[in-house]
C-alpha cells in the first residue's frame, strides 16, 4: 500500500473520530433538550461516513475491488438519521412543550402534534 | 398490463441494486434473484404505495444531492465549532416556522430530511394541514434570512424536481 | 500510520460511548435518553467498522448493517411508544 493511500485513510479516520467525539460532547455540553438534538444527528453522520470511506479505500487498496457494502451502510444511515431526529424532536415537543411555547404556524391550522388534520386530508 | 406487473419501476430498480450491493458480487444467479425480488416485492406491497411519485427532472435530482452533500460537510464543521467554542449563554436557539409551497408528500419528506441534515437546523413537525414546517435552529440572529435560505436553496430545487 | 489512526479513532468513539452513557444516566427526560441510545448505536457501528479494518476482514460489515437496522427500528419504536403509548396500531 502506497504512502499516499495510507495517509488518506489515516486522515479520514482521524477526522471521523474527532467528529464522532464532538457529536457526543455536544450531547453533554448543550443545556436544552432540543439543542442537544443538533450534536449527534450531524456530527455522527459525518463521523461514521468518514470511517466507512476510510474502510472503502482500505479494502480497495488491499483487494483491488470496490466494496459496495460501505456505500449501502452510509446510504442507510443518511436516510434514517433525519427520520429518527424528527421522531425524537416530535416526542419532545409532544411531551414537554405546550402550543404557546411554539411560534404560530403560518397556516390556518396549528402544529400537527396538537391539532387534528382537516377532514379532506384524513380521507385520502 | 405492464403497469399492473411493474407498478413501481423506480422501486423495482432500487431493490435490484440494493440486493446486488448486499451480496457484493454480481453473478448471473444473483442477478436473477435480484430481478425476481424487484418484480415480486412491489406487487406484494402494492397496498402501501397508493400512487406513484412523479420525478420530473432526474438531472436536477443529481444536482440537488451534490448541493446537499456539500452543505452537510459545511454544516458539520459549523455545528462542531458552535459546540466546541461558543459559550453556553451566547447560543441563541429558536423555533422558526417555514411556510411551504410544496404539496406532494414525497417532496415534503425530502425537504424535512434535508433541513435536519444541514446547517444547525432540525425539522420537528408539520402543521396539521401540511402547509408549513416547524424548524428548530441551533444558533441564529436572523430567522427571516434562515427561512428565505431554506426556501430558495432547497425548496425551489425540489419544486423543479417533483413538478 | 494506519494503526495509530485506528487507535485514535477507536479511542474517540470509546470516549463518545461513555459520554452517551452519562447522558442516559442523567436524563432528564425520555427524549434525551432515546437520543443518547440512538447515538450509541451509531458509535457502535463506527467501532465495528474500525475493528473490521483492524482485522483486515470484511466480515464485520454484515454485523454493522444489522446493528444499523435494529438500532433504527428500536429508536422509532421507542419514540412511537412515547408518542402514542402503542407501537403497532
Amino acid at each position: 500500500m502506497g504512502f499516499v493511500t495510507e495517509l488518506l485513510i489515516a486522515v479520514f479516520l482521524v477526522i471521523s473520530g474527532v467528529f464522532g467525539l464532538v457529536g457526543s460532547y455536544g450531547l453533554i455540553k448543550l443545556k436544552d433538550s432540543v439543542q442537544r438534538l443538533h450534536g449527534p444527528t450531524k456530527a455522527t453522520t459525518l463521523g461514521v461516513g468518514g470511517v466507512l470511506i476510510a474502510s472503502m479505500i482500505y479494502f480497495f487498496a488491499q483487494n483491488g475491488q470496490l466494496s459496495v457494502h460501505e456505500l449501502l451502510i452510509t446510504l442507510f444511515l443518511f436516510l434514517t438519521a433525519p427520520i429518527t431526529a424528527n421522531f425524537i424532536a416530535k416526542t419532545y415537543v409532544a411531551r414537554h412543550l405546550r402550543p404557546r411555547d411554539l411560534p404560530d404556524s403560518t397556516s390556518e391550522y396549528g402544529w400537527s402534534v396538537y391539532d387534528d388534520p382537516p377532514e379532506t386530508i384524513r380521507d385520502e | 398490463m405492464i403497469r399492473y406487473l411493474i407498478p413501481h419501476p423506480l422501486l423495482s430498480l432500487t431493490l435490484v441494486l440494493v440486493w446486488l450491493g448486499l451480496v457484493n458480487t454480481v453473478t448471473v444467479g444473483n442477478l436473477v434473484l435480484a430481478v425476481l425480488f424487484g418484480l415480486v416485492l412491489p406487487i406484494f406491497t402494492k397496498a402501501y404505495w397508493p400512487d406513484r411519485p412523479k420525478l420530473g427532472n432526474p438531472f436536477k435530482a443529481i444536482e440537488y444531492v451534490l448541493v446537499v452533500l456539500w452543505d452537510i460537510v459545511v454544516a458539520n464543521v459549523e455545528v462542531a465549532m458552535i459546540i466546541l467554542f461558543k459559550p453556553e449563554r451566547e447560543i441563541r436557539s429558536q423555533w422558526v416556522p417555514v411556510p411551504l409551497d410544496l404539496t406532494s408528500a414525497e417532496a415534503i419528506t425530502v425537504l424535512a430530511g434535508t433541513i435536519t441534515m444541514t446547517p444547525g437546523t432540525v425539522s420537528a413537525t408539520l402543521s396539521a394541514d401540511g402547509r408549513s414546517i416547524l424548524v428548530h435552529c441551533l444558533h441564529t440572529d436572523d430567522p427571516a434570512a434562515l427561512r428565505d435560505g431554506i426556501k430558495s436553496r432547497y425548496e425551489r430545487r425540489l419544486m423543479e424536481i417533483f413538478q | 500510520m494506519i494503526t495509530y489512526a485506528l487507535i485514535f479513532a477507536a479511542g474517540c468513539y470509546g470516549l463518545a460511548l461513555l459520554m452517551n452513557l452519562w447522558r442516559i444516566v442523567k436524563g432528564p427526560n425520555p427524549a434525551d435518553r432515546i437520543l443518547a441510545l440512538d447515538t450509541m448505536v451509531i458509535d457502535v457501528i463506527a467501532l465495528l467498522v474500525l475493528y473490521g479494518i483492524w482485522q483486515g476482514t470484511a466480515i464485520y460489515f454484515e454485523a454493522a448493517m444489522l446493528v444499523a437496522m435494529v438500532g433504527f427500528v428500536s429508536t422509532v419504536a421507542y419514540c412511537r411508544f412515547m408518542l402514542r403509548g402503542d407501537i403497532i396500531e
